[in-house]
């Protein structure tokens, strides 16, 4: 099976989806995402049966990388992605149709919740075809059906203010960062006078090319995609769509849209990275840009008051040690397996893992409580100690402690950065890991350590395919952290 | 699967077990019993073997990543001397903490956490103390260290206790990150194609890290260490949390737990960085004397009895760095039997502090005294406890120092007092200062008018007894007889070859 039939299974499914909200008689509208949930369980059992195609002159093959474990791994985090924000968004039900559902005679009593699991899927297709993109144009197109589904999916909370402030800033500040990787894209064209990547990095690497054009180009694709990863200083945009969208859109911009992003981040600072004369420079400002969203990603995480905006401040943080990673390539001639895309890579699945469990937990959290203030996690530990243990594991891998995946993601880009000589970087990195064993412990000691204040104290109910998922999230979790090959074994 | 490997992973398994509803006193119980004994079956062995020296024996290894470029990671175990000494101290100590642990009826809370979190204190620490893989070596101390920030935040005692939880997460959580950086750089400018400690040593030998960096990433390793040995200016968390701790969990910690910074300098910071080591061994000198002599009279003005112990436990780690300054074999021998002695019993001094801590509701001296006449056990036992500490002839403690001050003064050269002469000589008093605290303690708890609103509860029983006793017998065994344990340490101390420091 090509690798390409994935990407229309998924578009598949979410038009079957469609239609069978449309067209059935459905009493509880939940069993769609049941739907969504199995197919993309097969379409992951898929990703392992995928052939390396025999011919690739066609015409097709310059759009879409024909053969890269890469492409296929980051397929599957945005298909176990999806699959997660599935099961969130059943959780999540009441709240969505709480605020979406017009009182209208005559209407389902969950009308609009049928799109809300459909959407998704075409986010997933979208982002599939983004790891595979390796020609401007099929980047650009893919980062643009992604990119779009989110605007719809952040908003979608219509009786929502904050979901609609979300809704807007991204939409404005999306379609300014999508200028500005055009422009950038346009600059790279006329300087190689190609769209195809593999040229592109041909041309860039010879002598004679035209540094301060080749850097203007850097730059301008630069600000788009540190707008797409949540880098500073583009980075202001997230605290608030976190907080505003709905929970399971938030896990899913938090985790698919970063590693999306930072697969295109890679492919397309590759070439400049290769290029003898720009390496330098690029470098320098990809040093800059690391610095300065560990800092900021991690000091202001930590006074925050309201969980989802800390963990939108988390996912600033990572994204600061993954450009660190970026930022460290090796010097050349050193042949290593451990190289940055190797790293990001890795740490993007170690991410993926412990946010998704932060935020399933903080999805089932959010069901029985009214806010999602830090101080509705005090005395979890004694209303559901599986919940605790479960967000306990997941604080414990983002604040990289041993034995989680978490550790083992940020130890590669620290030996990273210390065998390129990034001294400041790793200073850096440290101060950042250090903030970071604060505010994700805090929230760890007001589970275990205080009581709640509030009268809710009875038992928290979990579904059991909620709990299955936890489970085999926090298992993940350890044996990523224990044998690191079980990721990296993937890439080779 | 090897003997090394079932007593490592018991402790956790046992843990695991109770997670899952096992009936958490007895599996607590029975898993640290069993571990006690299998340590003792590999003492046992360990004497057939120790013609070789300086050699890692009941090795196991699963490689777990092994690929170009990474760092060679293995899930390996291995010991010599130094790890079977403090691999007995872990076992024995942890035996005895679960024994003196309050029953299931008593604790207040979630006795399943209790216990759970005592095994996995105790195994982090045997972990750590068996891995011979840089990494596991880290991971299993960090294993260790969480649940004893959840221990005292959730089962501590006083009001504090939240805050004294938090105050040693960040300061801990620091000092593990300050030291993570050390060993990212030592593993890194050893090459970075291993993690494996003997390799790395072997690495190290023959073309190590330039001796102009050498000193700056040992300071990493020092400052990292120190914090969790709660080296001076670093001490600050170290009081408040052994008093406010629940006394099982601060047997454990001030036992066993801390000394794994002494572990790690010893058995990676020396060897690998030996230049590094050198150059800043007067600071280290400055440091320890700053343990001994500052916070030995701080311990003098101390008014409660757990805020004493938790500071003479710092003060007494001054010690343990003389030895490790003094980077010769008699020194480092001595080192590590001090940490045996001193493990034992300060476990045993907190154990009793917790007895009377249930019993008479308060461990201020002005609202204790003459003890001794109605609970003549008591007395005697926490007798034993406090001249062991102080480091009387007969004990553990009195060997250990002996060996340390003789490797110390040695360790000079020529005819000049040096700087680590000079260093002994001070530190010297420290036993005074000791017998000052110990005595004025004692003295005040058992001796003296008997305060008219202090209510005498029953003598020591048997079952709390029996942890006590274990920890008394350890100590005067070794006190009378320290070839038990020097057999072991001697040929793993010249084994490390530290030809340079000494």
């Amino acid at each position: 099976m090509p690798v390409y039939s994935l990407e229309i299974i998924v578009v598949a499914l979410g038009l079957v989806m469609l239609l069978v909200d449309a067209f059935v008689n459905l009493t509880d509208k939940r069993s769609i995402a049941w739907i969504g949930m199995l197919g993309l369980l097969v379409v992951f059992g898929l990703l392992f049966m995928v052939e390396t195609p025999e011919n690739t002159d066609s015409v097709f093959w310059k759009f879409y990388a024909p053969d890269d474990s890469y492409a296929l791994f980051f397929k599957g985090i945005a298909v176990l992605t999806t699959l997660v924000v599935l099961i969130m968004g059943a959780n999540f039900s009441k709240v969505v149709v709480e605020q979406t559902a017009a009182a209208a005679k005559g209407a389902h009593p969950q009308a609009g919740l049928g799109e809300f699991f459909a959407l998704p899927m075409f986010t997933c297709a979208g982002l599939m075809w983004m790891a595979s993109a390796n020609n401007l144009v099929s980047i650009f197109v893919a980062l643009e059906t992604v990119t779009i589904s989110f605007y719809v999916l952040v908003a979608y909370l219509r009786r929502n203010v904050g979901s609609l402030e979300a809704g807007v800033k991204y939409l404005i500040l999306g379609a300014l960062s999508t200028g500005f990787l055009v422009y950038g894209f346009a600059w790279l064209f006329g300087i190689t006078g190609s769209m195809e990547l593999p040229v592109i990095a041909e041309k860039l690497s010879s002598p004679d090319v035209n540094a301060t054009a080749s850097l203007f180009a850097f730059a301008l694709i630069l600000v788009a995609l540190a707008f797409k990863v949540g880098a500073a200083p583009f980075h202001l945009w997230i605290p608030d769509v976190y907080q505003g969208s709905p929970t399971p859109i938030t896990a899913f911009l938090s985790v698919a849209s970063k590693a999306a992003g930072f697969i295109i981040f890679l492919r397309l600072s590759a070439p400049f990275l290769a290029s003898g004369s720009l390496v330098g420079k690029v470098t320098f400002v990809l040093t800059i840009i690391a610095i300065l969203t560990l800092l900021i990603g991690n000091l202001a995480a930590m006074p925050q008051k309201n969980f989802k905006r800390l963990l939108a401040y988390s996912s600033i943080a990572h994204a600061g040690f993954l450009v660190m990673a970026l930022a460290s390539s090796p010097v050349k001639g050193t042949a290593n397996a451990l190289t940055p895309a190797t790293v990001i890579t890795f740490y993007l699945g170690a991410y993926l893992l412990m946010t998704l469990l932060a935020f399933l937990v903080m999805a089932v959290v959010r069901s029985s409580t009214t806010s999602e203030d830090l101080d509705s996690y005090k005395g979890l530990a004694k209303r559901s100690p599986f919940l605790a243990f479960a967000m306990l594991i997941s604080m414990a891998s983002l604040a990289g402690i041993p034995l989680t995946a978490g550790f083992f993601g940020k130890f590669f880009v620290f030996k990273l950065a210390a065998e390129a000589h990034q001294w400041l970087l790793l200073g850096a990195g440290i101060l950042g890991a250090a903030a970071g064993f604060y505010y994700y412990l805090k929230i760890a000691a007001s589970m275990f350590l205080s009581d709640s204040d509030s009268p809710e104290s009875e038992p928290i109910a979990i579904d059991g395919i909620t709990r299955f998922a936890m489970i085999i999230l926090i298992v993940a979790i350890f044996a990523a952290g224990i044998n690191p090959n079980l990721i990296i074994g993937l890439l080779t | 699967m090897n003997t090394l490997e079932i007593i490592v992973f018991l402790p956790l398994v046992a843990a695991l077990a109770i997670g899952f509803g096992a009936p958490s006193r007895a599996t607590a119980l029975g898993a640290s019993a069993l571990t006690l004994i299998l340590s003792l079956v590999m003492a046992i062995r360990f004497l057939k073997l120790t013609d070789v020296e300086g050699t890692i024996f009941f090795e196991s290894s699963r490689s777990l990543l092994d690929m170009e470029g990474f760092p060679q990671l293995s899930l390996s175990f291995g010991l010599d001397g130094i790890s079977l000494v403090l691999l007995l101290l872990s076992t024995i100590v942890m035996f005895a903490a679960v024994l003196a642990a309050p029953k299931e009826n008593e604790i207040k809370g979630s006795s399943k956490l209790f216990y759970l979190s005592l095994l996995l204190i105790g195994g982090g620490a045997i972990g750590a103390f068996c891995a011979t893989d840089l990494f596991f070596l880290y991971a299993f101390h960090e294993l260790a260290l969480i649940p004893t920030f959840l221990m005292i935040g959730i089962f501590g005692h006083g009001e504090n206790r939240v805050r004294t939880a938090w105050t040693i997460t960040i300061y801990l959580g620091v000092g593990s990150l300050i030291l993570l950086l050390g060993l990212i750089l030592t593993v890194v400018g050893l090459g970075g194609t291993t993690f494996n400690i003997q390799d790395l040593i072997a690495i190290a030998r023959v073309e190590g890290i330039p001796a102009e960096s050498q000193p700056w990433i040992f300071g990493l390793l020092l400052v990292g260490f120190g914090v969790l040995v709660s080296l001076f200016p670093f001490h600050s968390w170290a009081a408040p949390a052994y008093a406010e701790a629940p006394s099982s969990v601060t047997m454990l910690h001030a036992g066993v737990l801390k000394k794994f910074g002494l572990y790690g300098l010893i058995r990676v910071a020396l060897p690998m960085l030996p230049a590094g080591a050198e150059q800043l061994t007067n600071l280290l000198l400055v440091l320890l004397l700053g343990n001994i002599i500052y916070l030995g009279l701080v311990t003098i003005a101390q008014k409660k009895l757990d805020r004493m112990l938790g500071y003479s436990s710092v003060m007494h780690m001054g010690y343990v760095f003389l030895g490790i300054a003094a980077g010769n074999e008699i020194g480092i021998s001595g080192a590590v039997l001090l940490m045996f002695g001193h493990g034992l019993s300060i476990a045993l001094l907190f154990a009793l502090a917790g007895w009377m801590r249930d019993k008479f509701g308060t461990l201020e001296f002005e609202k204790l005294g003459g003890i001794a006449k109605s609970l003549p056990r008591l007395g005697l036992v926490f007798g034993f406890a406090a001249f062991a500490s102080a480091g009387l002839p007969g004990f553990a403690n009195f060997a250990a120092e002996v060996e340390v001050f003789f490797g110390a003064f040695a360790s000079g050269s020529g005819e000049e007092i040096g700087w680590i002469r000079w260093t002994t000589i001070i530190a010297l008093w420290g036993v005074v200062i000791s017998a000052v605290y110990m005595l004025r303690a004692y003295r005040y708890l058992f001796f003296g008018p008997k305060p008219a609103k202090l209510e005498i509860p029953g003598d020591l029983n048997w079952a709390s007894r029996a942890p006590m006793l274990l920890l008394l017998a350890g100590l005067l065994a070794v006190g009378f007889v320290p070839e038990l344990l020097n057999q072991f340490i001697r040929p793993a101390v010249e084994g490390l070859s530290l030809g340079s420091a000494g």
